[in-house]
């Protein structure tokens, strides 16, 4: 399938990560956007504003960050494709829902543009500090996608790539975008629409007698129908069997939430992403994300002209976890060093994955700007004595 | 060309987003360059020294913030009290001549003027003092081409307002060039 | 206990509601006498009446007794968040706005932790029919004080007594924009029948609040006696006003209940407001979506 034309600003623009966000949103066919403002997001539900009456689409302003994350999930199961949009107060508010689209397998798109934090903290600048509540911040065991751009091209690019996970594997998708990059202008290329790859929800039309909402097949992921279509479909955030409907039962618990966890889990070779640069033969690998992965590249070179072997491992999905490449690399290097806008999230991670085999370097950082590469190269440096 | 970060400053209502805006549209869509600009948000966007940062470069810009402008634009005296202590060494500065007292001047610094508000209200919109600004900055750097900076100016200025906007374009440029003649050891490498 | 409350456990195959109802979900988990079966029953006799497609009908509910509502019907239904009802109705209706969306849900639900919703989307007129049992108290989790608990009633959390002023719902809902408000007890099936298809039939923020017992937890902590007392107390303290100015309509403890409809007036739902705004100002260059262009087709 490719984007519909009509939504497709084709050409070369001079714009924000914000602006670039919707764009893509609208390219991969979402036409249902509920937002609340909030600093540093607001523009991306701006601009859906702006452009929404021209493509068919319809953008409420819900009175809170609650209404907006369940109004998206109505509008899926009505069917649209949907996204919110938010930064860390309105994120932290949106937790439950994120819990029921895991939980109903209601394909949607949460942008958190991150902001520092805890609480109010600094509105207009930025942090990575949400990585691990855009993991595990609703109660209960689910899995999600994360996805994190470091330029206005990505936050297109990658805005696209999240809805189509999200239609694929029928699960909330994050995209963990910041302040510096939701505001950073730089040029962002939009393709034709045709050059535009957009999935969309499997859906089922076999006959409504046999139609069992949440069965599935072996890849785990149950077809899907929409409200009026006449399948009488029952969805519910409690635990549920295969048609939909309630079932308190211990085995019945165990079987969903076990499918909710292996359906990304089967599939995570498939949708981990993250791009490597002289990871080969290096004795050093910085693993970064998002606008951090471009705060890195300084240091990296710095610590190159020093004489230092120094790879660099951009996640770009950072939900799930290339959980094998790091072991991997683990075994064969001396240290990696973990540079985060936050005082030290993503690198719980990495140590659990290098389990001892190598020297794991956090270089946190409360957020508010970015790092100074000074500081990723003297974690660099530090990384390697007494290796 | 290497990394170059710009810095325009002046106060509200001057249109220094909007010219920083142009630059690096010029440079990133016209000009096959690489341009990153930062916006500064808050309470702090809406004062007196309002500034935008930009990074014109031919590689990819890795780094977005700008450490150390080696070009500045700056259109009121608040905005040159704050912000020239960050200039580079040997960097450029342009200012606007009546706005701008340019006392205390550091010494390595290749300064040049010029009366933007005159000639902007000479062509009848003293609004048009930025874009003024901006034809002068292009003519004494090499950040961005005159065509690409014209093609920018073009798109990014409210519909109807095009021609004023390239009259003042050119006035800046032209006034850039004459100066440039007489102090040609000045331009940025 | 009056007939209806059984018409649904005691279905017999032949029972003409049971087409409106998931049987194989029977038997359902209310209490003995408790007042919410009564209220689907009327519910379903308002869709047979309704003329409504009930492919295109779907019902939406929070958490609490009354969400377990959706999960009984065989429509489709969803048992969203708690509170949450009406935004998950919002975003359905606005995606398929050909749907008739009914949110079924409690006084708790939808007045306390859902209460921010309730009174937005009254004032935007959002086509959806807001139908809540209030049973003065919060049933699933073991009857604790909600915002409809009347001052000198007994809940869990006041075991004292409450003295917390409660809201006047009808009141709520006409003062924020809604353009249907009644109110009826379990007890007046044929009226509540007959206004339930009313509300079903308006376009725009329709509310209907009924009176519902709460026999376990609400009527046994305040020595009400069992459902059918409860039932006749309704029977006994009720005075239909319709029209009555919703005022005045407040509830007492075990004081007089004013049931009625209150109020009926027409003004634009959202999305006609949003069709007819968009329509003049950008004329054909305003392309809405497909399915409110069909619907807004139909209706012209
Ligand atoms: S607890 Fe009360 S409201 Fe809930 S089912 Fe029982 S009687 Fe009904």
């Amino acid at each position: 399938m490719h984007a519909d034309p009509i939504g497709v600003l084709t050409g070369a623009h001079f714009i924000d990560g914000d602006h670039a966000c919707s764009e893509g949103a609208i390219a991969a066919g979402c036409r249902f956007v509920a937002g609340y403002p909030i600093t540093p997001s607001t523009e991306v539900v701006e601009r859906i504003a702006e452009r929404f009456p021209f493509v068919g689409g319809v953008f409420i302003q819900m009175e809170d960050e609650i209404a907006s994350s369940i109004a998206i999930q109505g509008a899926v199961w009505g069917g649209k494709k949907a996204m919110t949009v938010t930064s860390g107060p309105g994120f932290s508010l949106m937790m439950e829902h994120i819990g029921l689209a895991a939980m109903t397998e209601t394909p949607c798109v949460f942008v958190d543009v991150q902001r520092a934090g805890p609480s109010t903290g600094l509105p207009t600048m930025p942090a990575q500090g949400d990585m691990m509540q855009a993991r595990w911040g609703s109660h209960g065991d689910y899995q999600i996608i994360a996805i994190v751009p470091n330029s206005p091209q990505e936050c297109f690019d990658l805005t696209v790539h999240a809805f189509n996970l999200s239609e694929r594997y029928r699960v909330p998708v994050m995209m963990m975008m910041d302040e510096c990059v939701g505001h950073m202008i730089e040029r962002v290329v939009i393709p034709s629409a045709d050059k535009i790859e957009v999935h969309n929800r499997k859906v089922y039309d076999g006959p409504k007698e046999s139609y069992r909402a949440f069965e599935t097949g072996r890849d785990l992921i149950p077809s899907m129908v929409k409200a009026g279509d006449g399948y009488r479909i029952h969805v519910t955030g409690l635990t549920h069997d295969e048609k939909g409907y309630p079932d308190m039962s211990v085995s019945a618990q165990g079987k969903l939430v076990q499918r909710l966890m292996d359906k990304i889990r089967i599939h995570a070779d498939d949708i981990v992403m993250y791009k490597e640069e002289d990871v080969e033969g290096a004795d050093v690998v910085v693993v970064s994300f998002g606008i951090t992965s471009r705060t890195a590249i300084p240091a990296i070179e710095q610590a190159r002209a020093k004489g230092l072997k120094v790879g660099h491992l951009r996640l770009v999905v950072v939900w799930p976890f290339p959980e094998k490449r790091i072991r991997e690399l683990a075994g064969k290097v001396k240290s990696i060093v973990v540079p985060e806008l936050n005082m030290g999230q993503i690198v719980y991670e990495v140590e659990r994955c290098a389990a001892g085999k190598c020297n794991v370097v956090s270089v946190p950082h409360a957020g508010g700007t970015v790092h100074q590469p000074k500081d990723i190269l003297a974690a660099i440096e530090k990384s390697l004595r007494g290796t | 060309m290497p990394r170059n970060e710009i810095k325009i400053g002046g106060f509200g209502g001057q249109g220094v987003i909007l010219s920083g805006y142009i630059l690096g549209r010029a440079a990133s869509i016209y000009d096959s360059k690489y341009a990153t600009m930062i916006q500064a948000f808050g309470p702090e966007a809406r004062g007196s020294a309002c500034s935008a940062q930009l990074i014109i470069s031919d590689e990819p810009i890795s780094y977005p913030y700008i450490v150390a402008p080696n070009v500045m634009v700056l259109m009121s005296q608040e905005a040159y009290s704050k912000f020239t202590p960050e200039l580079a060494p040997g960097g450029i500065l342009l200012t606007e001549e009546d706005l701008v007292v340019t006392h205390n001047l550091r010494a390595d610094v290749r300064h040049f003027s010029i009366p933007a508000t005159r000639i902007a209200e000479e062509l009848g919109k003293r609004l048009v003092l930025n874009i003024v600004m901006l034809g002068f900055a292009t003519a004494l750097t090499n950040l961005v081409g005159r065509d690409a900076a014209r093609n920018a100016v073009k798109v990014s200025v409210p519909k109807g307002t095009e021609e004023l906007n390239f009259a003042a374009f050119e006035k800046g440029y032209e006034y850039g060039l004459q100066l440039l003649k007489k102090e040609p050891e000045k331009i940025l490498a | 206990m009056p007939e209806e409350l059984y018409d649904i456990e005691t279905t017999i195959p032949s029972n003409p509601i049971e087409e409106f109802l998931r049987m194989d979900r029977m038997p359902h988990i209310w209490c003995p006498g408790c007042g919410i079966g009564t209220t689907v029953n009327c519910f379903v006799r308002a869709l047979q009446t309704s003329g409504l497609d009930l492919d295109k009908v779907a019902v939406v509910s929070g958490i609490g007794c009354t969400g377990r509502v959706a999960g009984y019907m065989n429509l489709d239904s969803f048992h969203t968040t708690h509170g949450r009802a009406i935004p998950f109705a919002t975003g359905l209706k606005l995606a398929n706005p050909g749907l008739k969306v009914v949110v079924y849900s409690g006084d708790g639900d939808l007045t306390a932790i859902g209460g921010n919703h309730f009174i937005h989307a009254a004032r935007r007129n959002m086509d959806l029919t807001v139908i809540l049992i209030n049973n003065m108290i919060y049933g699933m989790t073991g009857g604790q004080a909600a915002p409809t608990t009347p001052v000198g009633a007994t809940a869990s959390t006041t075991p004292h007594g409450n003295f917390e002023e409660t809201f006047n719902l009808p009141f709520l809902a006409e003062s924020c924009g809604a353009v249907y408000v009644a109110r009826w007890t379990a007890h007046h099936v044929r009226h509540l029948t007959k206004s339930i298809k009313e509300a079903l039939a308006k376009k725009g923020f329709s509310f209907v609040e009924i009176l519902a017992p709460c026999p376990t937890l609400y009527s046994r902590r305040n020595k009400l006696g069992d459902g059918l007392d409860q039932m006749e107390f309704y029977r006994d303290n009720s005075e239909i006003k319709n029209g009555a100015d919703t005022k005045s309509v407040t509830l007492d403890f075990q004081g007089k209940i004013t049931v009625g409809k209150f109020v009926d007036k027409e003004r634009p739902t959202y999305i006609e407001a949003m069709n007819q705004h968009y329509q003049k100002k950008f004329g054909d260059r305003y392309v809405p979506s497909d399915e409110i262009r069909k619907l807004s087709h139909a209706q012209e």
